[in-house]
Formats: structure tokens, sequence, C-alpha cells
């Protein structure tokens, strides 16, 4: 099984059909692992091991999170009366921007690819680092500099004009902290950008011998294909939010139209990027789910090199889309009808995906295990959010629903039933790779039910709210959506269960968690290969590519 | 709200064709979407039973070449051509939305933080609330004066975003007399949430009679007649002036030649930009002597003079050659 096979006992029985083309090693008489290779703050704090760096993020996004999720809390307490009596609106207000503007920024984007995707996307294409580790550094120092800036703002001053930042509004009439704001969301920009560079470098530099393109794991897929989004679309972003602190601070007419502006400018420019980084938040949670599905029915993706395309294809297509968002807010008719046919065309590499997990499972060997049971929550919250999708990319129907609580009901399906979703089940299925520990199993499917039954009923209901006619944003509304809010309200309160259930119990798993195998779900890829943690500089020694992506056994054998 | 108890409806009043239309459109593509969607989930929960990790099943599996293929094409054409229909369709009634019929009456409605002013064409005004007659198109052509807003009145299936700087329309045929709810759906600020009133769908008669109710010193279009004297737009705009203006008469709607090149249409927005910021859009064989009433005329003024320009009718016959635009000067100058 193992050059030094009597240091693997937990591998020995293990069935001899089983093709395991790069032997691991166990926790078992290990050399000290990155975790362990040395212990002061300074050398986490200072390091350039792209696998520290991946746990340095995942504390910094679990530490705003957290923030976000308050706000969410809060938000969600004072929908339970209508007349707005718990907090005033202007706390309202600056509440739903809060956690807008931390959950989209600082958790959603930077979360699959900053956190798996710097740990696990040299492991997995057999290199030793990033392209550029002392880079890689200094993103997540920017990172937090300018997440921390404007946490404090908000939390502190506070910024009442949401995430999205609408001109006018936010240069001339909001009486609040927008600038500095603006200014540490700009800096995380440049964090995004550096990200990006280092990955796109290193899958075209780094790949380990025999690593061709098409031999990579679709996680690398997306995440090269987010690297592009990150570097072709936050500069614009950048700029955009530049004009906006140029307008604000010395009056420059760009988009006020008392100062000879247009405000539907900004909203071009806005959600040129903002769109794309729905794909962002989307296209690493389609990754991780593409490398759960198949350990878990230990079959092969089906349709590996389809999967790969539509990654790259909807990374291409997102960026045509961004006019789906001003059907009603002034933009052309002959804008709209294009937006509209090019939205319904970003459906088709999503639905490629969704039938190609369905496809993998037939006759696959199916095992439920937490990720497992994400990714399937994650499948089922993501058709919806994508299906409802195609609804608002309907003409008539955005004009109904538009800026109503079923686009916010669309969009939490997408971001949080997508992303945050597949970010848990990543973190479940790669748990024993970061640390060497085994989570508990009861409690990670009891945390994914409720998961994915707190979501649906906190999210369903306002579904139903928004083709009622309930605006988004609201503090005061009609009497009669309150029992629907209060039904959404309840529904947040298992979400939150979910939610903190597996920050309890994988903080416990460290201590007291069973130790991990090199190869606990019998999964291929790189990264199974070397031992749980891994050493500090990946590999023991240099991997070569001799097989396939997702190579699992012959089915023969398991008839 | 309207009809008994709402409290525990789930499903919003339709007040017009158009709403019922989009109702009908709703419930149509959720069927199709559910038939694209069941499978999958069907799907998974048989294939998690009878594929569960240890139970006996068959399980072998060739791969036929080009068998795969054709799979993927299926699943990801059949789908996109499902779909489109349901993109004809709505992208068919955002059309009619786009293009009010001509006998529409014309109400104008202007935001600001944070409530909604509706002007009638008599004259009549209201705060927040919205009275409008069944069986008769109305057209809501809308400004802000601050920040962006938007109108949605969630009985008719219909919202329109209200910018500053630039008039934005919609239109609606209601054919169910109630009360529904009208909202701002664009955040626009603090009390945001309670920039929402009343929309009150009359028959015709309830509502004239709501009308001469409320009594309204004089019509929109009188009030720019006033206005036009008032603010001197007459002595250069109307005949027998000494300054060479163009005659406003009958321009609402026509195309406008530009001193740039190519034509403009005539319409609100054209009429607010040139009396506001004159500069803009320069006009053919007129040199640019106006001044900006930026600052002068507030915006009900501006929606005021802009009604009554919309109802100057054509110029009389006989007017004096003076006053018509050069128009060989005009499209001498607009071809490039």
């Amino acid at each position: 099984m193992s050059p030094d096979g009597t240091a693997t006992p937990p591998r020995q029985n293990l069935p001899a059909t089983l093709r395991d083309p790069r032997p691991g090693r166990t926790t078992l008489g290990r050399p000290d692992d990155y975790l362990h290779a040395e212990h002061t703050l300074r050398s986490w704090l200072w390091t350039i091991d792209h696998k520290r760096i991946g746990i340095l993020y995942l504390l910094s996004i679990t530490f705003f999170f957290v923030f976000g999720a308050i706000a969410a809390g809060l938000i969600r307490l004072s929908l339970v009366v209508p007349d707005g009596q718990i907090f005033t609106n202007d706390t309202y207000n600056k509440l739903f921007t809060l956690h807008g503007v931390i959950m989209v920024w600082f958790f959603l984007i930077p979360s699959i690819p900053t956190t798996f995707g710097n740990f696990l996307l040299p492991i997995m294409i057999g290199a030793k680092e990033v392209a550029f580790p002392r880079l890689n550094r200094t993103s997540w120092y920017i990172f937090m500099a300018g997440a921390l800036f404007t946490m404090a703002d908000l939390v502190i001053g506070g910024v009442d004009t949401g995430w999205t930042f609408y001109a006018p509004f936010s240069t001339t009439f909001s009486n609040t902290y927008v600038l500095p704001a603006l200014a540490g969301v700009i800096v995380v920009g440049f964090s995004s950008i550096l990200t990006g560079l280092n990955f796109v470098v290193t899958v075209h530099t780094m790949r380990a011998p025999g690593m061709t393109w098409f031999r990579m794991p679709i996680f690398v897929w997306t995440m090269y294909a987010v690297s592009l989004i990150f570097l072709l679309a936050t500069p614009v972003l950048t700029i955009t939010l530049m004009l906006l602190v140029m307008e604000r601070a010395f009056h420059i007419g760009v988009f006020d139209p008392a100062l000879g502006g247009d405000p539907v400018l900004f909203e071009h420019m806005f959600w040129f990027y903002s769109h794309p980084a729905v794909y962002i938040m989307v296209l690493p949670g389609m990754g991780v789910i593409s490398e759960i599905v198949p350990a878990f029915a230990q079959k092969k993706l089906f349709g590996y090199r389809f999967v790969a395309y539509a990654s790259l294809g909807l990374a291409s297509v997102t960026f045509l889309v961004w006019g789906h968002h001003m059907f009603v807010n002034g933009e052309s008719e002959t804008a709209a009808v294009a937006f509209s046919v090019l939205s319904f065309a970003v459906a088709v590499p999503s639905a490629v995906k969704v039938y190609n997990w369905t496809a993998t499972i037939y006759k696959g060997s199916i095992k439920l295990d937490t990720p497992m049971l994400y990714a399937m929550a994650y499948i089922g919250l993501f058709v919806i959010g994508g299906l409802t999708g195609l609804f608002l990319a309907t003409l008539s129907i955005d004009e109904h629903v538009h800026d109503t609580y079923f686009v916010v009901a669309h969009f939490h399906y997408i971001m949080v039933g997508g992303t945050a979703l597949a970010f848990l089940g990543g973190l479940h299925y790669w748990w024993p790779k970061f640390t060497g520990r085994m989570y508990p199993e009861a409690w990670g499917r009891v945390s994914a039910f409720l998961g994915f039954i707190g979501f649906n009923a906190t999210f369903f209901p306002q579904f139903l709210l928004g083709y009622m006619g309930m605006p988004r944003r609201y503090h005061n509304y009609p009497p009669e959506f309150q029992l629907l809010n209060v039904a959404s309200s309840m529904g947040s309160l298992l979400l939150a269960l979910g939610y903190l259930f597996p920050m309890i119990y994988l903080v416990w798993s460290l201590r007291y968690g069973k130790r991990a195998s090199a190869n606990p779900w019998l999964a291929k890829g790189l990264e199974w290969t070397t031992s749980s943690p891994p050493p500090a500089h990946n590999f023991d020694e240099q991997p070569v590519v001799d097989f396939e992506p997702y190579d699992y056994r012959d089915r023969e054998a398991r008839v | 709200m309207n009809g008994g108890n709402r409290d525990l409806a789930l499903w919003p009043i339709a007040a017009s064709a158009g709403a019922h239309n989009t109702d009908h459109l709703v419930w149509a593509f959720t069927l199709v979407t559910l038939m694209l969607t069941v499978p999958i989930f069907v799907g998974f929960t048989i294939f998690s039973v009878i594929y569960r990790d240890g139970r006996p099943a068959h399980r072998e599996y060739k791969e036929k070449k080009g068998r795969s293929e054709a799979i993927e094409l299926s699943w990801m054409l059949i789908p996109f051509a499902l779909t489109l229909a349901f993109f004809a369709w709505g992208a068919r009634m955002f059309d009619i939305h786009r293009h009010p019929p001509a006998n529409a009456i014309t109400i104008s409605a202007i935001g600001r933080q944070w409530m909604w002013k509706f002007q009638h064409p008599g004259g009549q005004a209201e705060i927040n609330d919205l009275h409008v007659p069944t069986g008769q198109p109305v057209r809501i052509t809308m400004i802000s004066q601050d920040v962006i807003h938007a109108l949605y009145l969630p009985a008719l299936r219909i919202q329109m975003e209200t910018l500053p700087g630039r008039y934005t329309e919609l239109w609606f045929n209601a054919d169910k007399p109630g009360t529904y709810r009208l909202y701002c759906s664009e955040y626009c600020g603090t009390d945001h949430s309670k920039m929402q009133g009343l929309l009150y769908v009359m028959k015709p008669g309830d509502y004239q009679a709501w009308l001469a109710h409320q009594g309204a010193s004089q019509t929109l279009t009188a009030k720019g007649r006033q206005l036009f004297a008032a603010n001197g737009c007459a002595g250069c705009h109307e005949n027998g002036s000494t300054v060479r203006a163009p005659s406003l008469h009958g321009l609402f709607g026509q195309p406008v030649p530009m001193e740039a090149g190519g034509t403009v249409i005539a319409d609100e927005s054209y009429l607010r930009d040139k009396i506001l910021d004159p500069d803009k859009n320069r006009i053919a064989g007129y040199k640019q002597l106006m001044p900006s009433f930026k600052g002068v005329l507030a915006e009900e003024d501006v929606v005021a003079l802009v009604a009554y320009l919309r109802a100057l009718g054509p110029k009389e016959e006989g007017a004096s050659a003076e006053d018509a635009p050069d128009r060989s000067t005009a499209t001498g100058d607009s071809t490039p």
C-alpha cells in the first residue's frame, strides 16, 4: 500500500481493488506537518505557507461572518412586528447595510477562494506553493486592513446606503460615514485582484509533471475561472467606487444629475462588477460540490470536460448580463430585451452542472456522510435559486417582483443556499486534511439538516412575500405581511443553530476529534495522497500524475 | 385590504388584465421549471436509496462512445429552448408596457424623500395616495427631486424607477375597482419604508365625482400657461417676438434637428432639459440664447410647463413666416 507499510495500520484493511496512485502517509510517526512545523504567533502572522494563509483567511472570514449573521438576526427580529417598533428606521437601515457589506465583500466573495483555494489549489495540482507566496501573504494583510477598517466604520459610525451604494443617495444625500466604508471596500478589492493573479499564474506554471489541464480537478477549474473574474471585474468596482468617493468628497459630478451626472451610469458600472461577483460566489461552490459528489458516490464525475468548459462559459457569459438589474431603471427597451435573453443563456451552463451531478450518483456507491448531505442540500437550493433567477430575467415578471422580497429570497438561495452550504460541505469534507482530525459525524448530519430546513423556512416565505408585493429594505410593512415575516424569522432561528453547531463541534474536534487518516473518504485527487495534515511542503516527493481525474475504482468490482 | 381579511392571503389581487397575464406567465413558468427540476430531486432521492453504499445493486456501467455527449447536449439545449418561450412571452408584455396608448390620461408623479405627490390633468393634487379610473389607460410620468425612488403598484404587477433629472413613465389599464397599496420600492433613505400609500381604483363615474369633489384652482395646463407668460418664455417663443426663437406649437412628439446632426424626439425629458439646461442638445438653425431656468423653476413648475407644452396644439393658420424655423439651414446642418 505504501512505501513504509508499517506506518499505515488504518489503511491495511482497504480493499485491494482500490487504485491508489500516490500512497499517502498517516499521522502516526509522522514528521512535523505544516501545523506543527513552528508554533509561534509570528510564524503564523509572517507565514508564506499557502496552507497557513488559508487557515488565516478561514479564521478571518468566520469572524466577519459572525458579525454579518448577528446583523441578520437583528433584522429578522425587528421584522417580527410590522410597524418597526424595535429599532428606529435609521438603525434598521444601518443594520441591513452592515449585513450586506460584510456578507458580500468580507465573507461570500473571499470565502471559498481564499480558504479552500489557498489551501488546496497548489496541493491539487501537485505544487509546493502558490506562484507568489509573499504576495499571497500581502493579500491577506490588505484584506484584513480594508475589512477591519470598514467593519469598524459600519459598527461604530454606521452607514445607511445599503451594500449597493446607489448614487445620488450615497454621494449627496446620506449623512452617514460612507467614505470610510468605500475606502475599505476599495482596499479589499486589491486583495481579490492579487489573489486572482496568484491563482492564474499558479495554475499556468506550477502544475506537477503529468498534470495536464484536463487532469485538473473541477475545483481547480472553478478557481481558475473565478480568478479570471477577480482580475477582470474587480478593477471596474475599484473605479466605480473611486468615482463615488470623488463625487461625495469633492462634488465632481459623475452620477448626481444636480451636478450634471447620471445615476443610471452608476447602476451600470456597479452591476458590471457585482453581477460577475455573484459567480465569484457561485463557481467555487460548484467546484466544491464537484469534488464531494464523486467522492461520496465513488464514481467518476459525469461529463468532466463539459463541467470544466461550463465553468469557463459561466465566467464569460456572466460579464454580459449585468443589465438585468436595470429592466425598470431607465434602461432602453432594446438593452433590456438583449440582457434578458443573455440572462437566459446563463441558465444553460448552470443546468449542465446540476444534471451532471445527478448523473454522477447514478450507479454509484453512495455514502450519505455530512459533506454529501451538504452537497445535496446545496443542489436543491441552487436549483430553486437558479430557476427563480430565470423568473427575474423574464422582463414582465421582473416589472412586478423587482426590488421586492422575491429578489431577496432568490439571491439568498444562490448565495447562502449555494455558497454558504457549499462552504460548510467543503469545510467538513477537507476538515481532516486541514486539521488532521475528524469532526463528529452525528453532529455534522444534524447540522446539515438544520441548515437545510432552517434555510428553507427562512427564505421560502420571502418568495411569497415578494410576489405579494412587499418591497425589500422595508422596516415598516403593511400588517397583512406579518404572518409570513414571523414564519421567516422563526426559520432563521433554526438556520442560526445550523451555523452555530459546526462552529462549536469543529473547534471541539481540534482537541477531541478522532485522528484522521490521509484519505478518510477514499477519495481521489492529489490532496488525499499526502498526509493529514500535509507536511510544510505538501508532498515528500514530487508527485507525478499518470491518472485521470476522479479515477474511482472499477464499477464491476462493486456490483 | 380589498375584499375582507387579507392577512392569510398568499397571492395578491390582480386589478388589471395585464396583471392577470403576468400571473398566468408565472404559473406556466412554474409548471415548466417543475418539469425540469423534479427529475433532479426524484433522481437524487431514488439513486441515494438504491445505490446506497453496501447495498447490493447493479452498478455495471459502460461508457458508450458519443452517448454522454448526446446526453450533455440534450440537457443543455432542451431546457434552454423551453425557457426561451418564456423570454419571448415576457418580452412581448414588456414591449406593451413600454408603449402607452394614445388615449391614455397622464398623471404626473413627483417623488421626494419621503413622499409621493401625484397631479391629475385637472390640477387635482394628492400626497402618497393615488386615485385612478377603471377602463381607461392611465399613464404616469414621474420624476424625482432628490434620490432615486421607484413607483410600485403590486396590484397591477408593475413598477418603474423614478429618477432625478429625467422623466420615466409607466402605464396600465385597471379593471377591478378597489383599494390597493402603492410603494416606493427603490431604497431612498431613512423613511423609505414610509413612502407608501393607497391606490384607489374607481369606476369612471366615481373617479369624476372624486375629481370634482377635490376641486382644483386651475388645471395643470393652465398653470403651465401662466408660468409660460410669467417667466418670459412667451416673449421669445410666441408670435411677433423680436428674438428669433423656435415656435413651440405642435412641437411635442416631433423630431427636432440637432446642431450636432441627427434628430431628437421632443418628449417630456427633452423639454425639461431645454428649460433647465438649454446648452444641452443645441438645435440646428438657432443661436443658443436662452438662459437656464435651473433654480428658478421648481420641479412642479417644470411639470406644469411641460404639460402646457404637450397640450399646445399646432400653430394657428396664418401665423407670420418669421417665427418658422429656417428649415433649409436646419436640414443643411443636420447633414453630416
